[in-house]
């Protein structure tokens, strides 16, 4: 077993559990020891970032300071999402190009008295894990039912090749890594044109358009080459196409129905996991006719019965702001 | 702000010779690494490789020779560091190794601070975001999303209302938020480092 510092990220306990899931249903299999790095906090996603440089950096480096502590043999944090990945590589270059900026950051954590000495962690994302330290072969080897009959398209998004700090990946516009873990299963891999393209990132709550675009061409590509779903390593990607991908048809007037999974999905698959195990059935866009080509059947996530209660106005349900809460104190 | 912190830049441009560039050396002060936004040759590389370009008022290439041009209202109300989606295309293809979208995160801040967006969908969906993480070190999709489209799309939300459905029946948003353990401890660091901008 190889032991790493895991920073899982919002999204893992949230909109992509079917990610979490099926790594966990994956990671014994490859031999893969995460532990957990305790109480990390959000990265700040694509948004502190463009408010204040110091806060943005600080939160970032909360995680960085927790993970030196926790660090017991093992440097190597990694992190599932793409933008988690990005902001704690990106925090640790910039802190050692820019001094300054390391010591700001340094000060500010000395108010929860913590450290954390850039250039002291390795940041890794997931992918480059299996690939790299795992290995093909080694995944090749675990395969019991190969995905024979299966057409995918294999997307990374942006942030994963990009900017590559450390000249980690084949190429940064097409990288052909996931390509070569399809194929290890036993999928039939497109060579897809878009597979760095962007996928909207935060756009579809900003400027819809520009988001919808964006999402047709890839789905537009994917519908091109006749894949039956893509594959994504990047919880951002997997919920703009799937979660967006019914507004992104009235809008066109298209009608695509593409689903969009997680790579540790099809990785369970291939290892004879149960579908269910593997997150399967939590996606909008349905994954039963893909999954008809290799001979299975998806499930009902645990829970979908249950129709959750409809606010008056909008349909939907209303959380606890923030200031509510501030206000009830 | 790092700005006035001994510049580090990539190129010793005097502003005694050019009084506009002030504003260039501003930006690429308060960039998170080396900018290398002097280095800019206006070769268009940027533009021509960005996939959202077609939605901003100016390219990133137009942009930097503005920034040079010392044209602050200009650049700071435009719309074009919104627009940016934060894809790294024009990283890894600008000759010039220009830190192209950390300098659209500095031109947002500092659009933010001077008050000088136009629309404010894109601010607010940043401030509300930061708001729930220094609230509870985690973000919260289901308050986010709610407070965002209530007041920037309500139009959209009716159609929308089956895929939130959606979301919360295959449990892929939470109802509640998590709030970490050292929630203390963050705002103490967040506090601090707030304060550490203030600087001048
Ligand atoms: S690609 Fe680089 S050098 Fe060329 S215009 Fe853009 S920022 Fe300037
Ligand atoms: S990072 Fe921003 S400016 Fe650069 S190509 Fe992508 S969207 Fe355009």
């Amino acid at each position: 077993m190889t032991s790493y510092l895991f920073y899982p990220g919002c999204s893992m306990e949230t909109s992509a559990k079917a990610y979490y899931e099926s790594l966990i249903a994956v990671k014994k299999t490859l031999g893969l020891d995460l532990v957990e790095i305790d109480d990390w906090n959000c990265c700040g996603a694509t948004e502190y970032l463009g408010i204040n440089l110091i806060p943005a950096y600080a939160l970032i480096s909360r995680n960085l300071a927790l993970a030196t502590q926790q660090a017991n043999g093992s440097r190597t944090v990694v992190a599932p999402c793409s933008a988690c990945y990005l902001n704690l590589a990106k925090a640790d270059h910039y802190m050692l190009e820019r001094p300054e900026l390391g010591e700001k950051v340094n000060l500010a954590l000395q108010a929860g008295n913590l450290f954390y000495k850039p250039g002291s962690l390795e940041i890794r994302h997931l992918l480059d894990i299996l690939i790299n330290d795992v290995g093909l072969e080694e995944i090749k080897s675990k395969v019991k039912k190969p995905l024979r009959g299966i057409k995918v398209a294999p997307y990374l998004g942006c942030m994963v090749p990009r900017p590559d700090y450390k000249k980690r990946w084949s190429d940064h516009e097409h990288p052909d890594e996931l390509d070569r873990l399809l194929s290890a299963l036993g999928a039939e891999a497109i060579d897809f044109p878009l597979k760095t393209h962007c996928c909207g990132g935060h756009m579809p709550q900003i400027s819809p358009s520009t988001a919808f675009e964006l999402i047709r061409r890839l789905l537009h590509g994917a519908d091109l080459y006749e894949a039956d779903l893509l594959v994504t390593v990047c919880p951002m990607c997997q919920m703009n196409l799937d979660a967006f991908q019914a507004e992104t048809n009235r809008y066109f007037h298209t009608n695509y129905k593409i689903p969009i999974i997680f790579f540790t999905q099809l990785m369970g698959l291939a290892f004879g996991e149960d579908p269910k195990e593997l997150g399967f059935g939590r996606e909008l866009v349905s994954t039963e006719f893909a999954l008809s080509r290799i001979g299975l059947e998806i499930p009902e996530p645990d829970g979908s019965k249950v129709q959750p209660k409809r606010a008056k106005k909008t349909g939907l349900p209303m959380p606890t702001m923030p200031a509510d809460e501030e206000a009830h104190k | 702000m790092l700005a006035n912190t001994a510049p580090q830049t990539t190129n010793p441009l005097s502003t005694v010779i050019n009084p506009n560039l002030r504003f260039l050396e501003e930006v690429s002060g308060a960039t998170a690494g080396i900018s290398r936004l002097e280095m800019c040759i206006q070769c268009g590389t940027c533009g021509g490789s960005c996939p959202s370009s077609t939605d901003m008022e100016y390219t990133p290439r137009s942009i930097f020779a503005m920034l040079r041009a010392g044209l602050r209202e200009e650049v700071l109300s435009s719309n074009t560091p919104w627009i940016c989606v934060s894809c790294y295309h024009c990283v890894v293809r600008c000759p010039q190794e220009v830190h192209i979208p950390d300098v659209m995160y500095t031109l947002k801040s500092m659009a933010i601070r001077a008050k000088l967006y136009k629309d404010a969908t894109a601010p607010d969906f940043s401030m509300t975001f930061v708001d729930m993480v220094e609230t509870y070190g985690r973000s919260f999709e289901l308050g986010l999303a709610t407070r965002h489209y209530l007041k920037h799309f309500p139009l959209r939300l009716p159609s929308m209302a089956p895929m939130g459905l959606g979301l919360l029946s295959k449990q892929r948003m939470e109802i509640t938020p998590h709030r970490i353990e050292g929630i203390n401890q963050l705002k103490a660091i967040l506090q601090l480092a707030k304060e550490l901008e203030a600087i001048e």
